[in-house]
């Protein structure tokens, strides 16, 4: 996916005047953010879970190639294939071989976010294969032709009515207005494509290395037919995906809906291990295995490696006061809020997505929610600190923060500095005691006042009372 | 120990009270001076023997949360000198106490020479609220309010701090004051430092769910307890044409000094 991040304050100025966007994001709070704290407090002893989940995602990291090798090998042994992949070109092109390889005309898939980041409907439609999302989320923006908005709830953006009015043209079908017949419009249009494809694409929430198999968690039922029905299944994901155990999946398990959606079990957890046996009634004839890095282990042995840990469960953007305000396509990549603040300077670069790392008071209700406690703020900053280094912040910005520094670290000239300061800004006030234009601040004053000092500085004050 | 002065701080029991080092801020510094000398009054109502270090200016969070790294260590290093002296530093805001708290250690990994110094100027800091009711234990408020209050948990306090409870035990201590809770007390209100400048829209948009609920419960004032997301809520109050809403810091309500200065 091309990353348009530079134009974050575009296109949030843009999502902010959104008024039906505004509407849909109201709903985060009910749907997500109320249901995950009831889901959390239903867990016994939720932050020792944290804390292992944390532990199990940092173990896969540290030795990521051994559990990666052991991973490929109990695949393969299962009748699995794996590839590898260094980049999302290389990876794209790697599934447009298989599809070749198989004579595939038709493929559907299950949501994945790594193919997003590989532009993979794209590229398999330029091999001439059809490309389907079966999500009912993916295939509604698949007839929009937009990106998703979010990691979990790819469609959050949108209402019942623009679906209506969306399915109506693109169905050519009588509109429908409730959303249980819009469901099961969509599952009769999705049904045969199904039955037909030749090729069935999902991602992988995890990877187990003991057993080689990949595994998803979905709430509709499309996952595991895209897995099952079409005689390939290509999964692909990225390699940090990797977990060593069956019983660490059951950890990280017992977080990941309660995290997402408030559940506490998706309606499906699918886990895929090799081809379809003799015997079998359903399964794929052949089951590639797509591990992309993609900038992923440029970041291990980094003080960004803790993003590594990262399961999407979404609810970093969820609490973020920033997303919650703008949405998902604001940030230009695809993934959104606290962790694409984070994941897409670090695998788009620093350069693209220069407001970004910004974007984000830095309140820490994102580290607070992480299920497996990745400290969002701290790698903001710590990208900040590089875009700082590498002089790629504007020159004003730069300059302002560096006289602050200079100035506060001389105590005289800084006194004389604040008393200055404080009285200019009280006679700019006025007798009502508030600015409503600041020099250089119109960013704060376009859409607040600004409580005018009270004219003398505390340090004057103290002194004149015989303080030191 | 006396029978009638059982805090650690009694002057009585105690004739060399402890030391304690109050660190204004600069925008306590600068734009409201009173919360600095609410904060003055408190820690004496409470027995300590107040220091204000005459050279402090500013923790160097700005340059931290902006990646100036090399200019918030400086202040860094500065602000760790100036309180070397002190049994304890107290701070009337939450984001700089969790400042030197939570990010000293790692903004100063590079001086290992500093180290001791920094561990220890870590342990002994503490948000005003925080060390009247943990350390302190202060029985008495010297405050009064006729009125409703609402109060809003500044982030840093209440997530870096665990400042939550604190401050609204002092508060039910004030005469006259009824407290009101806040529907999403704990949510952002947009400040961020730079973030309200460089985002000013997005900012605004925040502050202004956060007035929307603060004007919802009715209280004659909201109290808080750090500066900048102080500024930030009375800014975008006032441009809603809210002139009734007072905005307070905790120390001003509780040390009884929310007059002009």
């Amino acid at each position: 996916m091309q990353a348009t991040s530079m134009y974050f304050k575009a296109r949030a100025r843009e999502k902010l005047r959104d008024e039906r966007l505004q509407q849909a994001l109201a709903r985060l709070q009910t749907n997500f953010v109320d249901a995950r704290a009831r889901a959390i407090a239903e867990l016994p002893d939720f932050e020792g879970f944290r804390e292992a989940a944390a532990q199990i995602r940092e173990r896969a990291l540290a030795d990521l190639d051994l559990y990666l090798e052991e991973f490929e090998k109990n695949a393969t042994a299962r009748g699995a294939e794996v590839h590898w992949a260094a980049t999302h070109q290389e990876a794209a092109r790697i599934v447009c071989e298989i599809a070749r390889r198989h004579g595939v005309r038709k493929a559907v898939k299950s949501k994945s976010m790594v193919s997003e980041e590989c532009d993979l409907n794209a590229a398999l439609e330029a091999a001439g294969v059809e490309v389907v999302e079966t999500d009912l989320g993916e295939y509604i923006l698949q007839l929009a032709h937009e990106p998703p908005s979010h990691i979990v709830a790819p469609v959050v953006h949108k209402n019942k009515d623009e679906i209506a009015t969306l399915f109506e043209h693109q169905h050519r079908r009588p509109r429908q207005s409730e959303i249980e017949a819009l469901c099961r419009e969509a599952r009769e249009v999705l049904r045969p494509h199904f039955l037909t494809a030749d090729m069935g694409i999902s991602g992988a929430n995890f990877l187990c290395a003991e057993t080689g198999s990949t595994l998803i968690v979905t709430n509709e039922g499309n996952g595991r037919m895209v897995t099952t029905l079409p005689r390939v299944h290509v999964a692909i994901t990225g390699i940090e995906k990797v977990v060593p155990t069956l019983e660490d999946l059951a950890t990280l398990l017992r977080l990941l809906p309660r995290s997402a959606t408030g559940q506490s079990i998706t309606n499906y957890v699918t886990l895929s291990t090799g081809v379809k046996g003799e015997g079998d009634l359903d399964g794929p004839e052949h089951f590639h295995i797509v591990l992309v890095d993609a900038g992923r282990t440029a970041l291990l042995g980094t003080a960004l490696q803790p993003m590594l840990r990262c399961i999407r469960c979404g609810a970093c953007m969820n609490h973020c006061p920033v997303y919650q305000s703008v949405g998902g396509h604001a940030y230009g990549w695809v993934y959104p809020g606290p962790m694409g603040s984070v994941l897409t300077p670090a695998y788009v670069g620093l350069e693209n997505a220069l407001d970004l790392p910004h974007a984000a008071t830095l309140c820490n209700q994102c580290g607070v929610v992480c299920p497996v406690k990745i400290p969002l703020p701290e790698l903001m900053r710590k990208l900040r600190e590089k875009q700082m280094e590498r002089g790629l912040r504007p020159w004003p910005e730069r300059a302002a923060l560096r006289a602050w520094a200079w100035l506060a670290q001389r105590p005289r000239a800084y006194a004389w500095a604040t008393r200055l300061g404080a009285r200019l800004l009280k006679r700019m006030a006025g007798e009502e005691g508030l600015l409503h234009r600041l020099p250089f601040g119109g960013g704060w004053t376009d859409g607040r006042d600004f409580p005018a000092p009270a004219g003398k500085t505390f340090r004057e004050l103290y002194r004149s009372r015989g303080g030191s | 120990m006396c029978y009638d002065h059982t805090t650690f701080f009694c002057p009585f029991c105690f004739p060399s009270a402890v030391r304690v080092g109050l660190f204004v801020t600069c925008l306590v510094d600068l734009l409201r001076p009173r919360i600095g000398f609410a904060a003055l009054k408190l820690l004496e109502a409470a027995g300590c023997q107040v220091i204000v270090p005459a050279t402090q200016t500013c923790c160097g969070q700005p340059g931290y949360n902006s990646g100036e790294r090399p200019g918030a260590q400086g202040l860094a290093l500065k602000l760790v000198e100036e309180f070397a002296d002190c049994d304890y530093v107290v701070v009337p805001s939450g984001s700089c106490a969790g400042m030197i708290r939570a990010h000293y250690p790692e903004l100063l990994q590079e001086f290992p020479a500093r180290r001791e110094a920094v561990e220890r100027l870590c342990a002994k800091t503490y948000e005003l609220a925080d060390f009247l009711v943990r350390v302190a234990k202060l029985e008495a408020v010297p405050g009064r309010f006729a009125g409703t209050v609402t109060y809003h948990d500044a982030c840093a306090g209440l997530r870096e701090l665990g400042v939550k409870r604190q401050p609204r035990e002092l508060l039910a201590k004030v005469p006259g004051l009824s407290l009101v809770e806040l529907p999403g007390a704990e949510q952002c209100c947009g400040f961020g430092g730079t973030f309200a400048v460089k985002f000013g829209e997005i900012s605004t948009r925040i502050v202004d769910r956060k007035c929307q609920a603060i004007e919802a419960t009715g209280a004659d004032a909201v109290v808080l307890g750090d500066l900048g997301c102080m500024l930030n809520i009375e800014g975008r109050l006032r441009r809603r044409g809210d002139r009734r809403t007072r905005v307070l810091h905790v120390a001003e309500v509780l040390a009884g000094v929310d007059g002009e200065l």
